[in-house]
Protein backbone atom coordinates (compact mmCIF):
# COMPACT_ATOMS: atom_id res chain seq x y z
CA UNK A 1 0.00 0.00 0.00
CA UNK A 2 1.36 3.33 -0.99
CA UNK A 3 1.46 5.77 2.02
CA UNK A 4 2.41 9.12 -0.06
CA UNK A 5 1.16 11.95 -1.19
CA UNK A 6 1.39 11.29 -5.65
CA UNK A 7 0.73 13.36 -8.21
CA UNK A 8 -1.51 12.58 -11.50
CA UNK A 9 -2.23 14.09 -14.42
CA UNK A 10 -5.47 15.71 -15.12
CA UNK A 11 -6.54 18.07 -18.13
CA UNK A 12 -2.81 18.59 -18.70
CA UNK A 13 -2.51 19.38 -14.96
CA UNK A 14 -0.62 17.62 -12.09
CA UNK A 15 -2.33 17.12 -9.07
CA UNK A 16 -1.51 15.41 -5.93
CA UNK A 17 -3.88 12.29 -5.54
CA UNK A 18 -3.62 9.04 -2.52
CA UNK A 19 -4.79 5.93 -2.50
CA UNK A 20 -8.18 5.53 -0.47
CA UNK A 21 -11.94 5.23 -0.22
CA UNK A 22 -13.89 7.81 -2.09
CA UNK A 23 -15.77 10.24 0.16
CA UNK A 24 -17.07 12.31 -2.14
CA UNK A 25 -17.47 13.06 -5.90
CA UNK A 26 -13.83 13.33 -6.04
CA UNK A 27 -12.04 12.42 -9.22
CA UNK A 28 -10.31 8.82 -9.21
CA UNK A 29 -7.23 8.11 -11.67
CA UNK A 30 -5.50 5.28 -11.97
CA UNK A 31 -6.71 4.05 -8.68
CA UNK A 32 -5.73 7.14 -7.23
CA UNK A 33 -8.20 10.05 -5.35
CA UNK A 34 -7.53 13.09 -6.90
CA UNK A 35 -7.09 16.31 -4.48
CA UNK A 36 -7.76 18.80 -6.33
CA UNK A 37 -6.68 21.94 -5.20
CA UNK A 38 -9.79 23.97 -5.52
CA UNK A 39 -11.65 21.66 -2.83
CA UNK A 40 -9.05 21.79 -0.27
CA UNK A 41 -6.99 24.56 0.78
CA UNK A 42 -4.09 21.78 1.14
CA UNK A 43 -4.08 20.67 -1.84
CA UNK A 44 -3.65 24.26 -3.03
CA UNK A 45 -0.42 24.34 -0.90
CA UNK A 46 1.19 21.30 -2.57
CA UNK A 47 0.61 22.62 -5.82
CA UNK A 48 1.22 25.96 -4.83
CA UNK A 49 5.15 23.79 -4.58
CA UNK A 50 5.04 24.03 -0.75
CA UNK A 51 6.39 20.74 1.37
CA UNK A 52 3.54 19.09 3.64
CA UNK A 53 5.24 16.45 5.48
CA UNK A 54 2.09 14.04 6.07
CA UNK A 55 2.88 10.81 4.93
CA UNK A 56 3.19 8.66 8.25
CA UNK A 57 2.97 11.77 10.15
CA UNK A 58 0.80 12.17 13.28
CA UNK A 59 -1.22 15.56 12.61
CA UNK A 60 -3.42 17.36 14.67
CA UNK A 61 -6.16 18.58 12.32
CA UNK A 62 -8.52 21.79 13.83
CA UNK A 63 -11.18 22.68 12.04
CA UNK A 64 -11.99 19.60 10.50
CA UNK A 65 -15.35 20.59 8.51
CA UNK A 66 -16.83 17.23 6.72
CA UNK A 67 -13.43 15.46 7.04
CA UNK A 68 -12.83 15.88 3.07
CA UNK A 69 -9.36 17.07 3.27
CA UNK A 70 -9.14 15.13 6.61
CA UNK A 71 -9.45 12.15 4.59
CA UNK A 72 -6.50 12.67 2.07
CA UNK A 73 -4.59 13.22 5.39
CA UNK A 74 -5.39 10.16 7.03
CA UNK A 75 -4.79 8.16 3.09
CA UNK A 76 -0.82 9.05 4.20
CA UNK A 77 -0.73 9.89 7.65
CA UNK A 78 -0.09 7.26 10.48
CA UNK A 79 -2.02 9.33 13.03
CA UNK A 80 -4.98 12.17 12.29
CA UNK A 81 -6.73 13.84 15.36
CA UNK A 82 -9.44 15.38 13.48
CA UNK A 83 -11.53 18.38 15.33
CA UNK A 84 -14.75 19.85 14.56
CA UNK A 85 -17.14 21.49 17.14
CA UNK A 86 -20.05 22.46 14.26
CA UNK A 87 -22.74 19.17 14.51
CA UNK A 88 -23.55 19.44 10.90
CA UNK A 89 -20.14 18.82 9.19
CA UNK A 90 -18.97 16.88 12.76
CA UNK A 91 -21.73 14.29 11.56
CA UNK A 92 -20.33 14.02 7.91
CA UNK A 93 -17.00 13.65 9.83
CA UNK A 94 -17.56 10.77 11.76
CA UNK A 95 -18.85 8.82 8.89
CA UNK A 96 -15.99 9.35 7.07
CA UNK A 97 -13.52 8.43 9.87
CA UNK A 98 -15.22 5.18 9.96
CA UNK A 99 -14.01 4.74 6.66
CA UNK A 100 -10.31 5.62 7.35
CA UNK A 101 -9.10 3.43 10.52
CA UNK A 102 -6.34 6.16 11.31
CA UNK A 103 -8.77 9.18 11.36
CA UNK A 104 -9.86 9.84 15.13
CA UNK A 105 -12.55 12.37 15.13
CA UNK A 106 -13.18 14.76 17.96
CA UNK A 107 -16.45 16.66 18.60
CA UNK A 108 -14.81 19.53 20.44
CA UNK A 109 -13.63 23.50 20.39
CA UNK A 110 -10.15 24.02 19.27
CA UNK A 111 -10.45 26.66 21.72
CA UNK A 112 -10.31 24.45 24.69
CA UNK A 113 -7.42 21.60 23.94
CA UNK A 114 -7.93 20.23 27.14
CA UNK A 115 -11.74 19.06 26.06
CA UNK A 116 -9.25 16.38 23.99
CA UNK A 117 -5.72 16.03 26.05
CA UNK A 118 -6.59 12.79 27.05
CA UNK A 119 -6.46 11.58 23.87
CA UNK A 120 -4.11 13.72 21.20
CA UNK A 121 -0.03 12.22 21.82
CA UNK A 122 2.96 14.72 20.02
CA UNK A 123 2.55 15.43 16.87
CA UNK A 124 4.21 16.28 13.94
CA UNK A 125 1.83 18.24 12.11
CA UNK A 126 -0.33 20.83 13.06
CA UNK A 127 -3.02 21.80 10.12
CA UNK A 128 -5.37 24.32 11.00
CA UNK A 129 -8.66 25.64 8.58
CA UNK A 130 -10.91 27.32 11.22
CA UNK A 131 -11.76 30.12 9.64
CA UNK A 132 -13.04 32.23 12.64
CA UNK A 133 -11.73 34.90 14.82
CA UNK A 134 -8.88 34.38 16.38
CA UNK A 135 -7.51 32.32 14.24
CA UNK A 136 -3.76 32.56 15.87
CA UNK A 137 -4.54 32.35 19.32
CA UNK A 138 -6.36 28.75 18.33
CA UNK A 139 -2.64 27.72 16.98
CA UNK A 140 -1.10 28.87 19.88
CA UNK A 141 -3.48 27.52 22.63
CA UNK A 142 -2.48 23.80 20.63
CA UNK A 143 1.06 24.32 19.87
CA UNK A 144 1.45 21.96 23.48
CA UNK A 145 1.04 18.92 21.28
CA UNK A 146 3.32 19.86 18.64
CA UNK A 147 6.69 18.29 18.64
CA UNK A 148 9.78 20.60 19.31
CA UNK A 149 10.42 21.37 15.15
CA UNK A 150 7.34 19.94 14.14
CA UNK A 151 5.49 22.34 11.26
CA UNK A 152 2.37 24.08 11.92
CA UNK A 153 -0.04 25.38 8.85
CA UNK A 154 -2.28 27.95 9.67
CA UNK A 155 -4.91 28.66 6.77
CA UNK A 156 -5.92 32.47 7.53
CA UNK A 157 -9.01 33.82 5.92
CA UNK A 158 -8.83 37.44 5.67
CA UNK A 159 -12.69 38.23 6.13
CA UNK A 160 -12.73 35.99 9.42
CA UNK A 161 -10.94 38.43 11.06
CA UNK A 162 -12.10 41.64 9.69
CA UNK A 163 -13.74 42.72 6.98
CA UNK A 164 -12.55 45.74 6.13
CA UNK A 165 -8.71 44.92 6.45
CA UNK A 166 -6.19 44.38 4.19
CA UNK A 167 -5.77 41.11 3.56
CA UNK A 168 -1.79 41.31 3.76
CA UNK A 169 -2.04 42.75 6.72
CA UNK A 170 -4.55 40.32 8.36
CA UNK A 171 -1.76 37.08 7.56
CA UNK A 172 1.27 39.40 8.65
CA UNK A 173 -0.60 40.15 12.35
CA UNK A 174 -1.41 36.42 12.64
CA UNK A 175 2.03 35.31 11.71
CA UNK A 176 3.25 38.04 14.51
CA UNK A 177 1.22 36.64 17.31
CA UNK A 178 2.00 33.06 16.07
CA UNK A 179 5.62 34.28 16.70
CA UNK A 180 5.17 33.54 20.51
CA UNK A 181 5.48 29.73 20.02
CA UNK A 182 6.74 29.24 16.76
CA UNK A 183 9.05 30.35 14.41
CA UNK A 184 7.19 31.04 11.33
CA UNK A 185 9.00 30.76 7.54
CA UNK A 186 6.92 32.21 5.12
CA UNK A 187 3.54 33.13 4.57
CA UNK A 188 1.82 31.71 1.29
CA UNK A 189 -1.11 33.23 -0.53
CA UNK A 190 -3.88 30.74 -1.81
CA UNK A 191 -4.30 32.49 -4.62
CA UNK A 192 -5.62 31.76 -7.73
CA UNK A 193 -7.56 28.86 -5.55
CA UNK A 194 -8.32 30.59 -2.75
CA UNK A 195 -8.93 34.41 -2.63
CA UNK A 196 -8.34 36.16 0.34
CA UNK A 197 -6.91 33.06 2.20
CA UNK A 198 -3.49 32.14 2.78
CA UNK A 199 -1.32 29.85 4.75
CA UNK A 200 0.98 30.63 7.44
CA UNK A 201 3.82 27.85 7.29
CA UNK A 202 5.71 27.91 10.62
CA UNK A 203 7.76 25.47 13.24
CA UNK A 204 7.51 24.74 16.46
CA UNK A 205 10.04 25.96 18.99
CA UNK B 1 -1.55 13.48 33.96
CA UNK B 2 -4.32 11.08 32.38
CA UNK B 3 -4.19 9.12 29.43
CA UNK B 4 -7.74 7.53 27.92
CA UNK B 5 -7.00 4.06 28.27
CA UNK B 6 -6.23 4.25 32.24
CA UNK B 7 -9.57 3.42 33.60
CA UNK B 8 -10.65 1.04 30.21
CA UNK B 9 -10.07 1.11 26.49
CA UNK B 10 -13.35 0.99 25.70
CA UNK B 11 -15.82 4.63 24.15
CA UNK B 12 -16.71 5.06 27.94
CA UNK B 13 -13.18 5.22 29.29
CA UNK B 14 -12.31 7.58 26.81
CA UNK B 15 -15.51 9.43 27.21
CA UNK B 16 -14.55 9.92 31.22
CA UNK B 17 -10.58 11.00 30.20
CA UNK B 18 -11.95 14.15 28.27
CA UNK B 19 -13.60 15.56 31.61
CA UNK B 20 -9.89 15.82 33.17
CA UNK B 21 -9.59 18.77 31.26
CA UNK B 22 -5.69 19.11 31.10
CA UNK B 23 -2.96 20.95 29.47
CA UNK B 24 -1.81 19.92 25.77
CA UNK B 25 1.40 17.92 26.13
CA UNK B 26 3.51 16.20 24.05
CA UNK B 27 3.43 12.83 24.58
CA UNK B 28 4.09 9.21 23.35
CA UNK B 29 0.69 7.57 23.89
CA UNK B 30 1.18 4.71 21.76
CA UNK B 31 4.66 3.96 23.71
CA UNK B 32 2.93 4.88 26.69
CA UNK B 33 0.14 2.73 26.54
CA UNK B 34 2.13 -0.91 25.38
CA UNK B 35 4.88 0.40 28.18
CA UNK B 36 1.99 0.08 30.71
CA UNK B 37 1.25 -3.00 28.70
CA UNK B 38 -2.54 -2.28 27.99
CA UNK B 39 -1.61 -2.83 24.27
CA UNK B 40 0.69 -4.99 22.91
CA UNK B 41 1.25 -3.49 20.11
CA UNK B 42 0.79 0.27 17.86
CA UNK B 43 -1.90 -0.79 15.75
CA UNK B 44 -3.83 -2.70 18.48
CA UNK B 45 -3.64 0.68 20.12
CA UNK B 46 -4.67 2.42 17.18
CA UNK B 47 -7.70 0.46 16.28
CA UNK B 48 -8.68 1.06 20.02
CA UNK B 49 -8.82 4.13 19.89
CA UNK B 50 -10.32 4.66 16.33
CA UNK B 51 -13.17 2.62 17.64
CA UNK B 52 -13.98 4.60 20.96
CA UNK B 53 -13.40 7.87 19.18
CA UNK B 54 -15.79 6.89 16.10
CA UNK B 55 -17.99 6.09 18.67
CA UNK B 56 -17.93 8.75 21.20
CA UNK B 57 -18.04 11.23 18.61
CA UNK B 58 -21.39 9.90 17.00
CA UNK B 59 -22.91 9.82 20.22
CA UNK B 60 -21.98 13.41 20.94
CA UNK B 61 -22.56 14.67 17.46
CA UNK B 62 -26.11 12.92 17.64
CA UNK B 63 -26.50 14.57 20.43
CA UNK B 64 -25.93 17.58 19.83
CA UNK B 65 -27.69 17.86 16.73
CA UNK B 66 -31.21 16.90 18.28
CA UNK B 67 -30.33 20.01 20.94
CA UNK B 68 -29.64 22.38 18.11
CA UNK B 69 -32.65 21.46 16.40
CA UNK B 70 -35.01 21.98 19.51
CA UNK B 71 -33.14 25.52 20.38
CA UNK B 72 -33.93 26.39 16.59
CA UNK B 73 -37.16 25.72 16.43
CA UNK B 74 -37.86 26.98 20.09
CA UNK B 75 -36.07 30.70 19.03
CA UNK B 76 -37.83 31.31 16.61
CA UNK B 77 -41.32 30.67 17.84
CA UNK B 78 -40.09 32.55 20.61
CA UNK B 79 -39.40 34.98 18.10
CA UNK B 80 -42.68 35.20 16.37
CA UNK B 81 -44.42 35.44 19.59
CA UNK B 82 -42.22 38.45 20.92
CA UNK B 83 -42.51 40.42 17.07
CA UNK B 84 -46.16 39.91 17.47
CA UNK B 85 -46.57 41.19 21.05
CA UNK B 86 -44.36 43.94 20.46
CA UNK B 87 -46.57 45.02 17.32
CA UNK B 88 -49.52 44.40 19.34
CA UNK B 89 -48.21 46.85 22.20
CA UNK B 90 -47.20 49.67 19.67
CA UNK B 91 -50.74 48.98 18.72
CA UNK B 92 -52.47 49.33 22.19
CA UNK B 93 -50.08 52.28 22.39
CA UNK B 94 -50.48 54.18 20.06
CA UNK B 95 -54.36 54.22 20.36
CA UNK B 96 -54.11 54.84 23.81
CA UNK B 97 -51.94 58.35 23.21
CA UNK B 98 -54.01 59.34 20.06
CA UNK B 99 -56.95 59.73 22.22
CA UNK B 100 -54.52 61.44 25.34
CA UNK B 101 -51.46 62.77 24.23
CA UNK B 102 -49.74 59.88 26.77
CA UNK B 103 -49.25 56.79 28.08
CA UNK B 104 -49.74 57.09 31.88
CA UNK B 105 -48.01 53.89 32.49
CA UNK B 106 -44.44 53.91 32.26
CA UNK B 107 -44.26 49.86 32.44
CA UNK B 108 -45.87 49.75 29.23
CA UNK B 109 -43.33 51.60 27.96
CA UNK B 110 -40.65 49.67 29.72
CA UNK B 111 -42.07 46.06 28.75
CA UNK B 112 -42.28 47.02 24.87
CA UNK B 113 -38.49 47.60 25.62
CA UNK B 114 -37.68 44.82 27.17
CA UNK B 115 -39.25 42.28 24.86
CA UNK B 116 -37.42 44.87 22.23
CA UNK B 117 -34.51 43.56 23.83
CA UNK B 118 -35.28 39.53 24.00
CA UNK B 119 -36.14 39.63 20.56
CA UNK B 120 -33.19 41.18 19.60
CA UNK B 121 -30.99 38.32 21.80
CA UNK B 122 -33.29 35.47 20.19
CA UNK B 123 -32.48 36.81 17.14
CA UNK B 124 -28.54 36.72 17.32
CA UNK B 125 -28.76 33.32 18.70
CA UNK B 126 -30.76 32.22 16.17
CA UNK B 127 -27.78 34.24 13.32
CA UNK B 128 -25.27 32.19 15.49
CA UNK B 129 -26.81 28.31 16.18
CA UNK B 130 -28.43 27.96 12.91
CA UNK B 131 -25.68 28.06 10.19
CA UNK B 132 -24.15 25.67 12.49
CA UNK B 133 -26.54 23.34 12.07
CA UNK B 134 -27.61 24.35 8.42
CA UNK B 135 -24.87 26.34 7.19
CA UNK B 136 -26.08 26.08 3.49
CA UNK B 137 -29.55 26.64 4.40
CA UNK B 138 -28.21 29.66 6.37
CA UNK B 139 -26.28 30.79 3.73
CA UNK B 140 -28.60 30.70 1.20
CA UNK B 141 -31.98 31.60 3.29
CA UNK B 142 -30.59 33.66 5.87
CA UNK B 143 -30.41 32.37 9.68
CA UNK B 144 -33.95 33.46 10.19
CA UNK B 145 -35.92 32.14 7.37
CA UNK B 146 -33.54 28.57 7.27
CA UNK B 147 -34.96 28.74 11.39
CA UNK B 148 -38.43 29.55 10.06
CA UNK B 149 -38.00 26.15 7.74
CA UNK B 150 -36.88 23.88 9.73
CA UNK B 151 -39.51 24.59 12.48
CA UNK B 152 -42.21 24.56 9.76
CA UNK B 153 -41.24 21.39 8.77
CA UNK B 154 -40.62 18.98 12.11
CA UNK B 155 -37.19 19.45 11.82
CA UNK B 156 -34.11 18.97 9.62
CA UNK B 157 -34.35 15.62 8.50
CA UNK B 158 -37.45 16.41 7.71
CA UNK B 159 -37.47 19.66 5.60
CA UNK B 160 -34.24 17.49 4.02
CA UNK B 161 -36.64 14.80 3.08
CA UNK B 162 -39.88 16.63 1.43
CA UNK B 163 -39.79 17.46 -1.82
CA UNK B 164 -39.19 20.77 -2.81
CA UNK B 165 -43.21 21.13 -3.93
CA UNK B 166 -43.79 21.13 -0.27
CA UNK B 167 -41.53 23.54 0.58
CA UNK B 168 -41.99 26.31 -1.54
CA UNK B 169 -45.68 26.15 0.12
CA UNK B 170 -44.51 25.63 3.62
CA UNK B 171 -46.50 28.40 6.06
CA UNK B 172 -49.19 28.94 3.45
CA UNK B 173 -51.14 26.08 5.05
CA UNK B 174 -54.17 27.61 5.04
CA UNK B 175 -54.12 28.63 1.33
CA UNK B 176 -53.32 25.41 0.62
CA UNK B 177 -56.12 23.79 2.21
CA UNK B 178 -58.62 26.42 0.72
CA UNK B 179 -57.01 25.26 -2.24
CA UNK B 180 -58.12 21.77 -1.76
CA UNK B 181 -61.06 22.27 -0.88
CA UNK B 182 -61.52 23.77 -3.96
CA UNK B 183 -62.19 27.32 -2.80
CA UNK B 184 -58.75 29.10 -3.73
CA UNK B 185 -56.34 29.04 -6.40
CA UNK B 186 -52.96 27.33 -5.12
CA UNK B 187 -50.73 29.35 -3.21
CA UNK B 188 -47.41 30.18 -5.37
CA UNK B 189 -45.39 30.50 -1.96
CA UNK B 190 -45.31 29.91 1.92
CA UNK B 191 -42.71 31.35 4.24
CA UNK B 192 -40.15 31.62 1.28
CA UNK B 193 -42.20 35.02 0.35
CA UNK B 194 -39.57 36.95 2.51
CA UNK B 195 -37.05 36.12 0.74
CA UNK B 196 -36.14 38.89 -1.13
CA UNK B 197 -35.60 36.48 -4.29
CA UNK B 198 -39.23 36.08 -4.45
CA UNK B 199 -40.50 39.14 -2.72
CA UNK B 200 -38.94 41.47 -5.19
CA UNK B 201 -39.33 39.70 -8.11
CA UNK B 202 -42.24 40.87 -10.47
CA UNK B 203 -45.19 39.42 -10.08
CA UNK B 204 -45.49 37.82 -13.00
CA UNK B 205 -42.28 35.69 -12.49
CA UNK B 206 -42.73 35.30 -8.55
CA UNK B 207 -43.99 31.93 -9.26
CA UNK B 208 -41.00 30.97 -11.10
CA UNK B 209 -39.05 32.95 -8.81
CA UNK B 210 -40.45 30.66 -5.83
CA UNK B 211 -40.04 27.76 -7.67
CA UNK B 212 -36.67 28.35 -8.19
CA UNK B 213 -35.91 29.68 -4.80
CA UNK B 214 -37.91 26.26 -3.08
CA UNK B 215 -35.80 24.09 -5.46
CA UNK B 216 -32.17 25.34 -4.09
CA UNK B 217 -33.20 25.80 -0.81
CA UNK B 218 -34.14 21.80 -0.89
CA UNK B 219 -30.90 21.31 -2.41
CA UNK B 220 -29.22 22.86 0.91
CA UNK B 221 -30.91 21.27 3.37
CA UNK B 222 -30.11 17.96 1.51
CA UNK B 223 -26.44 18.90 1.88
CA UNK B 224 -26.70 20.11 5.59
CA UNK B 225 -28.29 16.75 6.72
CA UNK B 226 -26.65 14.38 4.63
CA UNK B 227 -22.92 16.35 4.12
CA UNK B 228 -22.67 19.12 6.24
CA UNK B 229 -19.99 21.05 4.61
CA UNK B 230 -20.91 24.67 3.08
CA UNK B 231 -20.70 24.64 -0.26
CA UNK B 232 -20.66 28.25 -1.76
CA UNK B 233 -21.61 27.20 -5.63
CA UNK B 234 -25.23 26.86 -4.01
CA UNK B 235 -25.61 30.15 -3.77
CA UNK B 236 -24.13 31.13 -6.73
CA UNK B 237 -26.31 29.12 -8.29
CA UNK B 238 -29.36 30.51 -7.25
CA UNK B 239 -27.78 33.64 -7.81
CA UNK B 240 -27.48 32.75 -11.41
CA UNK B 241 -31.20 31.07 -11.58
CA UNK B 242 -32.87 34.48 -10.46
CA UNK B 243 -31.19 36.38 -12.79
CA UNK B 244 -32.46 34.48 -15.68
CA UNK B 245 -35.87 34.45 -14.57
CA UNK B 246 -35.61 38.49 -13.78
CA UNK B 247 -33.93 39.06 -17.40
CA UNK B 248 -37.42 37.45 -18.59
CA UNK B 249 -39.79 39.54 -17.20
CA UNK B 250 -40.77 43.15 -17.72
CA UNK B 251 -37.88 42.85 -20.52
CA UNK B 252 -37.53 44.96 -23.75
CA UNK B 253 -39.52 42.25 -25.56
CA UNK B 254 -36.36 41.51 -27.66
C1 LIG C 1 -13.26 26.07 6.20
S1 LIG C 1 -14.06 24.85 7.19
C2 LIG C 1 -12.96 23.47 7.17
C3 LIG C 1 -12.89 22.69 5.89
C4 LIG C 1 -11.95 21.48 5.99
N1 LIG C 1 -10.70 21.89 6.59
C5 LIG C 1 -11.66 20.87 4.64
O1 LIG C 1 -10.79 21.41 3.94
O2 LIG C 1 -12.27 19.85 4.32
C6 LIG C 1 -13.82 25.48 8.80
C7 LIG C 1 -14.37 24.59 9.88
O3 LIG C 1 -13.83 24.98 11.14
C8 LIG C 1 -14.79 24.76 12.12
N2 LIG C 1 -14.43 25.51 13.32
C9 LIG C 1 -14.40 26.86 13.47
N3 LIG C 1 -14.03 27.19 14.71
C10 LIG C 1 -13.78 26.02 15.37
C11 LIG C 1 -13.39 25.70 16.70
N4 LIG C 1 -13.14 26.67 17.58
N5 LIG C 1 -13.26 24.42 17.03
C12 LIG C 1 -13.52 23.44 16.12
N6 LIG C 1 -13.91 23.68 14.85
C13 LIG C 1 -14.05 24.96 14.48
C14 LIG C 1 -16.08 25.19 11.45
O4 LIG C 1 -17.21 24.64 12.08
C15 LIG C 1 -15.88 24.69 10.02
O5 LIG C 1 -16.44 23.42 9.84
Amino acid sequence: MTRAVEWVKVDSERYPATEGESVRDERVVNGKRVWHPRKSKAAALLVKGVDLPIGDARVLYLGAGAGTTPSYFADVARAVYAVEFAPSPASRLVDVAETRKRLFPLFADARKPSEYSSVVEGVDVLYQDVATRGQADVALKNAGFVREGGRAYVIVKARSEDVTAEPEEKYEEVAEKLDEKYEVEKVVDLSPFYDDHAAVVARRR
Amino acid sequence: MTAWFERGTDADALETSLEDGAEPEVRDLPALAVEKGVFETHDGYYDALHEATVEVARRRVDDAVDTAERDIVNAVRTLETLSEQINELDERGRDWSDETGRVPVDEIVEARESHEEARDETRRFIEERTPELAPNLSNLAGSVLAARLIALAGGLDKLARMPSSTVQVLGAEDALFAHLRGDAPPPKHGVIYVHPYVRETDADERGSAARAVAGKLTIAARVDRYAGDLRPELAEELDEKIEGIRSRDGGDGS
